[in-house]
């Protein structure tokens, strides 16, 4: 009966150059899933197509949450049936304060049939839960009236996206790379903020390269990527095996996997 | 394409009869003649022109339009967005050139301010207007400041006595509603020396073809203030002319908002000259163009003499095919040391068929002077929607937010509140969205 997000053979292109091949993921409400994996090996994919970015084009395969079919859906109608995702690179929206952009997104989520210009959370109701929640994660009020990521250090912008998932309580979320860029103090708080928010509401995907992260929400299963594919899937000692030891024993024993990270690689490398 | 069918002829006859409807003293008919004689000489401004380069008029046709005030009489057909929930010291309303409503505060009325009509006022108070009018604008600037010297009608003349201070704002309403009607709204707004006010004037309608062919002139006193916003949100089909110039002197102080909507050409000069010691000029600038919409803006921003401040902020958004000129010049005069000066123009493009001219300018001749341009053209950044729809913001809402957020820094310089919010809404409403 809990909400699953599946991911079913999943092959993703960006700009025609196939990066996904083949991605089957089953993520449980309540669960957490770390996804790691060298870079360029294909996480992020993963979450920008689960969001529905329109420059990721899913040429075979599935996503479901529940029995809907996500690939039929924009991304805000994604969004709307309680999908996030934390951005590595957040994006800024100058002149948008957080907190309007906030009520107007909160608003959207708790009322997906909501239309443009009709009625959003009240003022004061939305203005009382967004200072307990900058509360609990140790935020400054003033940070409500900044401008949505504008100006923003890479520390306050990572922050910012933990606040928006406290806020809009997605059934699923999507964490990538929310701990690089901060040093170690500053993961430590983004990972215990992220298991006060309720960690058990909701279903987790953290695309990592740390262990930190994973330290207050220790996860349920550790899938590896390499070369578009998931290649490991296992326990908690498996994060802490690719983290003390690194790649080499997964790419030798998936020499394909590994020779379509090389050739990934190397088209990067000529890319303009 | 105006609707009239038969030709209006602007001729010395003309003049003549619409000269013998006017009930204004003799001083001010010789001003009319004046410019009247410098209009039949004139030649209308050509491309060969600087200022006209980029701005073809080719298609413009005065006799398609009738004489301000000559169409049948009508009520105000038009909605002022300005003054929603505002409560408001006086008001002016006009349809076609001719004025329909006027409204004065008693207790600004008892102060000595004076506010209403132009012509009447002339007549009755002449020492607060003839010093002033038509002296702020140069009407031999071009043809249609002759034009408009000649035949202004409505005019609004705002007083506000040494020391007196209104904290509700004025407001003025020039509308056009018949068809090939014209608006020659002429205002003309006074401070004595310490006074303060707010004016917002507002100009809507046109539906059905029309012509503005305008002027505003200001004259802020030793330590006076003024708050003053000028919306031109008429019809698509409307053709709007205007010469604007403020004079502000020692100590006083412009908070000059210009809001541009509408038009289906516009061309418009807004000068702001600081000729006393101290003086301050704020002026802002929010421009929103779609469709074939052709909106052409020259600033000045005059240092006439030393320690004065001006700050020009200039943002537009372009939609559809439309184009923006905006060019920008400070002049420092000789003498104008510690003059501190500053323009920046921003355009956002929200179609590729869009086109932005941003042309500033500095004309620096003091030493001892900090003057400093910039000017931006952007895009809406397809990952900025993205962004905002995962967090469950539809594409044309992301789109709207995104629009209204790059306005954000000039509503923010705004000090009333109702007039950021009313610009805000505008553009939201015409801002469709981008794939």
């Amino acid at each position: 009966m809990t909400d699953v997000l599946r991911i079913e053979n999943l092959h993703v292109s960006v700009a025609d150059k196939p990066i996904l091949r083949g991605v089957d993921l089953e993520l449980h409400r309540g669960e957490v899933h770390a996804l790691m994996g060298p870079n360029g090996s294909g996480k992020s994919t993963l979450g920008f197509a689960i969001m529905g970015h329109p420059g990721y084009e899913v040429t075979e395969g599935a996503i479901w949450l529940n029995d809907v079919n996500l690939l039929e859906l924009e991304p805000h109608e994604r969004a709307r049936l309680g999908l996030f995702m934390a951005f590595q690179r957040p994006v800024a929206i100058p002149g948008v304060r957080m907190a309007d952009f906030l009520r107007l997104a909160a608003s959207n989520m708790r009322n997906p049939d909501r239309q443009e210009g009709e009625e959003l959370i009240p003022m004061r109701q939305f203005r009382k839960e967004l200072l307990e929640k900058m509360k609990q994660l140790r935020m400054d009020v003033e940070f409500a009236r900044r401008y949505v990521n504008d100006g923003f250090s890479g520390g306050e912008m990572k922050r910012a996206e933990i606040l928006q998932m406290a806020i809009l309580k997605p059934k699923f979320a999507i964490l990538d790379e929310t701990d690089s860029g901060l040093d170690v103090d500053a993961v430590r708080l983004a990972s215990q903020s992220i298991a006060e928010i309720g960690r058990k509401e909701m279903g987790l995907l953290i695309i990592t390269h740390h262990d930190k992260l994973l330290e207050h929400n220790p996860p349920d299963r550790v899938h590896v990527m390499l070369g578009g594919r998931i290649v490991e899937t296992g326990g908690p000692e498996l994060a802490q095996e690719l983290h003390q030891k690194g790649y080499d024993r997964i790419r030798a024993e998936h020499p394909e996997a590994a020779e379509a990270e090389r050739a990934m690689r190397a088209e990067t490398a000529q890319a303009p | 394409m105006s609707g009239t069918t038969t030709a209006t002829t602007w001729d010395a006859q003309a003049f003549e009869q619409f000269l013998g409807s006017l009930q204004e003293p003799d001083w001010l008919l010789q001003k009319r003649r004046q410019c009247f004689e410098q209009f039949q000489q004139m030649a209308w401004p050509g491309r060969d022109e600087e200022e006209w380069r980029r701005t073809d008029i080719r298609t413009f046709h005065l006799e398609r339009f009738a004489l301000p005030g000559t169409a049948p009489a009508a009520e105000v057909a038009a909605q002022p967005l300005l003054t929603q929930g505002v409560e408001v010291a006086g008001r002016v309303s006009t349809v076609d050139g001719r004025v329909v409503e006027q409204q004065l505060d008693s207790q600004a009325a008892d102060a000595g301010v004076l506010f209403g009509p132009l012509g009447p006022l002339a007549a009755q108070h002449p020492e607060a207007v003839q010093p002033h009018l038509g002296q702020v604008v140069n009407l031999s600037y071009d043809r249609f400041a002759a034009l408009h010297g000649a035949f202004w009608s409505p005019g609004t003349l705002l007083y506000v006595p040494r020391g007196v201070r209104v904290e509700q704002a004025f407001h003025v309403f020039n509308t056009l509603r018949q068809p090939g009607a014209s608006d020659f709204g002429h205002l003309l707004v006074v401070l004595e020396a310490e006074a303060e006010a707010t004016l917002l004037l507002e100009m809507a309608g046109g539906e059905s073809g029309g012509l503005h062919c305008g002027a505003i002139e200001v004259l802020v006193g030793p330590g006076a203030s003024l708050r003053l916003v000028s919306l031109q949100n008429w019809s698509q089909r409307v053709w709007h002319f205007a010469h604007h110039r403020a004079v502000v002197q020692q100590q006083g102080r412009i908070q000059w908002t210009i809001g541009a909507l509408g038009a289906r050409l516009a061309k418009v000069n807004q000068h702001v000259a600081l000729s006393g010691r101290g003086a301050e000029a704020q002026v802002n600038g929010v421009m929103f163009t779609e469709g074939r919409q052709h909106l052409s803006y020259h600033t000045m921003q005059h240092h006439q003499v030393p320690e004065c401040t001006s700050d020009l902020l200039y943002k537009g958004a372009l939609q559809d095919h439309s184009r923006i000129v905006w060019r920008g010049m400070i002049r420092v005069d000789p003498g104008a040391i510690k003059t501190n000066g500053y323009q920046r123009n921003d355009n956002l493009m929200l179609s590729d068929h869009a086109r932005a001219d941003s042309i500033p300018g500095l004309e620096i001749e003091a030493d001892d002077v900090v003057c400093t341009h910039g000017s931006t053209t952007g895009h809406v950044d397809q990952e900025q929607i993205f962004y905002a729809q995962t967090r469950g913001l539809s594409r044309g809402e992301a789109s709207r937010v995104i629009v209204t957020g790059f306005f954000q820094q000039v509503f923010d310089r705004i000090p009333i509140p109702s007039v950021a919010e009313a610009l805000g809404a505008a553009i939201r409403r015409r801002v469709r969205y981008y794939a």
